[in-house]
């Protein structure tokens, strides 16, 4: 029968044509403008929602009422298909519980367990964002992925490379989490929010009347419904019969003397001050983990500064591998200034970063990416 | 472009006819059908000329047909009413299929936690239960058979006459989910010897929001929701009386062309299934040797994600599913689809084509055009499929 007469209101897409974008959508403000200037600049675009955390799995975290903004609930979907719906261009959902918890969950997990500080985002970006997703996307006519990150790609005409930059907006930046970034990855992402400030994409939003122009931020990690990522492991493990050392143990000093108990490792991070159980009359720090001996090594301040760090599974983004080393400026956590420093590569996919003075907490599991001004070199995984 | 709906399974366009005649009951005709004045006879006159018009699909009395919201209601109705209505006995079990729809099996899931023992009858590479299994599966204190006639999935339609005999023979009460199968096959409860029958308003060109169910003359069911007197006090709640009109009007439509529809859908869906098998490598039909109703075709494409060729079909134009969809969970490989032996890769694999009254030669050749393209852009870039 012929249904269009009914079927009117629907968006209006012709045969999937070149140049077909996809956005990955996640119902906030970023990517929803990521839509609205694509479409403005004529590109046509499809909205892509992932579905990556039933937070039904643990019901013990929700609290009560439902979730709200967290990326994985079911507002934020509908969030993303209304801003579909205003803009009108089609939006689906789409599935990647499976590999979200495999490659970001389970990993955050088991290396919050054996005494590091992961990051989730770096892996949800490498291995599903721009994995799966772009795959998807591409087997459904669109090839190219477009999000709202605020970064910059660019390529460089000389040496062939795409390469990776801080975002304009360098209070913004999300390069820290885009590092594991291949070439092909690169070639075929869009980050249009790159040359903007977070006001500039409030603007536009409320200039194209997004539904979702004022909604707040989204807090880090999308799957931990309440922020307390401590509860979230506790419940996690004992949902999947992962063993947790609750195990109490001893804090000591670098030297070596106990100076106090500690109640599991996984309550710890470095650097951590607070919530270590006693006085120490001056500020006392988390140095270490040693998951080995069962204990928590505290000192202070200056003893939590270190010049020299080393990285695994290194990804030389903008440049191909150096021969010698490479002056520039390192950056070791999300809320770090990046500092001057040297990179010289490794054996082994790992490379070494010297940095010209002392930072603070620099924290394994964490990644550190190594810049040459706004250009992305390298990162890879803090040892 | 033009849309082609080949998800008819999921839910049906209400025909021009039907509502040609639920019109009136949403503006003039406005009456409660329980009111004494003339308002109201209006309305209960249009609502048992619908009464009568379901009947007559299913070969009822019209006074064994009670009005609901859909067939997932008339399931739930039919199956708890049984049971709660005989719970005075000491135990109690119930037989049904590992393939039924959700509002089936949920309902059986929930009696279990109420203490009732339910079987969960398997069935085979075609999707067919087996009598065999069945009669062994009885015991003294079987209450309730359930089984669905037609599959929402799968299409296969299951050996009903047989299952009705052995449940009469053996004295328990027999309850069919028919919300697939009404209006694409004949539907008799004589001769099928069902005690109560699901029916689905949308799945039939009625609207969405009504649906039947038929209760045999002195079939003890517990009721379920308490009110005013409406439909004898069985079913309270002010008729809807423009959606009863409808569905009324959609029977009568479906019985008087039910023949002509189904040897047409059936060659046009033979067309598209064969098409596809010859244009599709490494392709196959499931269920294909079972019989079907005419009108679905449920296909794996191996090396695909059923989920990303629904959207990159829904680009192309063309509407279809992955079976049983879950709005924004979990993508859960279909249970029936694993309940005829299929992998879950497989059954992810896999969608489903569902024609309806109104579909047409020429979007069965724009079907052939469309799905073999975008199954091998699909496996160009899929990381599991080798040639």
């Amino acid at each position: 029968m012929t249904t269009e007469v009914k079927l009117d209101s629907l968006p209006e897409v012709q045969e999937t044509k070149p140049g077909l974008v996809a956005v990955a959508m996640s119902g906030g403000v970023d990517s929803s403008t990521v839509a609205a200037v694509l479409q403005q600049q004529g590109v046509p675009v499809v909205g892509l929602t992932m579905q990556l955390w039933n937070q039904r799995r643990l019901p013990e975290l929700q609290g009560d009422g439902p979730a709200q903004h967290r990326c994985c609930s079911l507002d934020d979907v509908y969030d993303a298909k209304r801003v579909a719906q205003h803009l009108n261009f089609p939006h689906y959902v789409v599935n990647f519980e499976e590999q979200f918890e495999k490659r970001v969950v389970r990993p955050f997990v088991e290396q919050y367990l054996s005494g590091r500080t992961p990051i989730a985002c770096t892996n949800c970006n490498t291995d599903v964002k721009f994995e799966p997703l772009l795959r998807m996307a591409r087997q459904i006519g669109a090839e190219r992925l477009a999000t709202g990150h605020y970064a910059r790609i660019r390529k460089n005409e000389s040496t062939g490379r795409y390469e990776l930059l801080r975002a304009r907006d360098v209070s913004k930046d999300q390069s820290y989490f885009l590092w594991g970034l291949t070439q092909e990855q690169l070639s075929r992402s869009d980050f249009p929010l790159g040359e903007l400030t977070k006001q500039g994409v409030r603007d536009l939003a409320r200039h194209v009347q997004l539904p979702v122009a004022e909604k707040p931020e989204s807090m880090e990690l999308c799957f931990v419904p309440n922020g307390n990522y401590v509860q979230f492991i506790h419940a996690y493990s004992r949902s999947e019969g992962i063993s947790l050392n609750e195990q109490e143990g001893d804090i000591v000093t670098e030297q070596g003397s106990v100076i106090g108990r500690h109640t599991g490792l996984h309550n710890y991070t470095i650097g951590q001050r607070k919530g270590l159980g006693f006085a120490a009359g001056k500020p006392i720090y988390v140095l270490a983990i040693d998951t080995e001996k069962n204990r928590i090594v505290v000192g202070e301040d200056d003893a939590l500064r270190a010049t020299t760090l080393e990285i695994e599974s290194v990804n030389w983004v903008s440049v191909a591998e150096p021969a010698s080393p490479i002056c520039g400026q390192a950056k070791i956590r999300h809320k770090h200034e990046p500092a001057p420093a040297t990179i010289e590569v490794l054996p082994g996919n790992r490379a070494r970063i010297i940095f010209e003075t002392p930072q603070r907490a620099i924290t394994p599991g964490q990644a550190a990416i190594f810049y040459d001004g706004d250009t992305v070199v390298a990162g890879g995984w803090i040892r | 472009m033009q849309r082609i709906y080949l998800d008819h399974n999921a839910t049906t366009p209400v025909d021009p006819a039907v509502l040609a005649a639920m019109l009136p009951y949403l503006s003039g005709e406005f009456g409660n059908a329980s009111s004494i004045h003339t308002f109201g006879q209006r309305a209960r006159a249009a609502v048992e000329t619908a009464r009568e018009q379901v009947a007559a699909l299913i070969n009822a009395r019209p006074q064994e047909i009670i009005f609901t919201s859909g067939g997932t209601e008339s399931d739930n109705h039919a199956i708890f009413g049984v049971i709660h209505s005989a719970s005075s006995r000491a135990s109690l079990h119930l037989i049904t299929t590992t393939i039924e729809h959700e509002a089936v099996l949920n309902t059986c899931q929930e009696l279990e936690k109420q203490g009732v023992t339910v079987t969960y009858l398997p069935v085979d590479p075609n999707g067919l239960v087996s009598t065999e299994d069945l009669r062994r599966a009885l015991r003294p204190e079987t209450a309730l058979i359930t089984v669905m006639h037609a599959n929402n999935e799968l299409g296969t339609v299951q050996p009903l006459p047989e299952i009705g005999l052995i449940a009469a023979e053996a004295d328990v009460y027999f309850h069919v989910d028919a919300v697939q199968s009404a209006g694409k096959l004949p539907l008799d409860v004589q001769t099928l010897q069902v005690d109560l029958l699901s029916l689905s308003g949308h799945k039939i060109c009625a609207p969405k929001g009504i649906g039947a169910l038929f209760i045999r003359s002195r079939t003890p069911l517990r009721q379920f929701f308490y009110g005013g007197h409406h439909q004898r006090g069985f079913r309270p709640g002010t008729e809807n009386v423009a959606g009863i009109v409808g569905l009324g009007k959609a029977a009568e439509l479906a019985r008087l062309s039910l023949e002509q529809d189904a040897t047409r859908m059936a060659r046009l869906r033979d067309t598209l299934e064969q098409g596809l098998l010859a244009r599709v490598p490494d392709s196959s039909v499931n269920a294909a040797l079972a019989p079907r109703t005419p009108n679905t075709c449920n296909m794996t494409f191996p090396g695909i994600e059923g989920e990303a060729l629904v959207i990159a079909l829904d680009l192309r134009g063309l509407a279809c599913s992955t079976g049983a969809a879950c709005s924004s969970g979990a993508v859960e490989p279909s249970h029936v689809l694993t309940a005829i032996g299929l992998s879950a890769a497989k059954a992810r694999a896999s969608i489903r084509f569902s024609l309806g009254r109104h579909t047409t030669e020429a979007e069965m050749s724009a079907v052939l055009e469309i799905v073999p393209a975008a199954v091998a852009q699909l496996r160009r870039l899929s990381p599991t499929y080798q040639k």
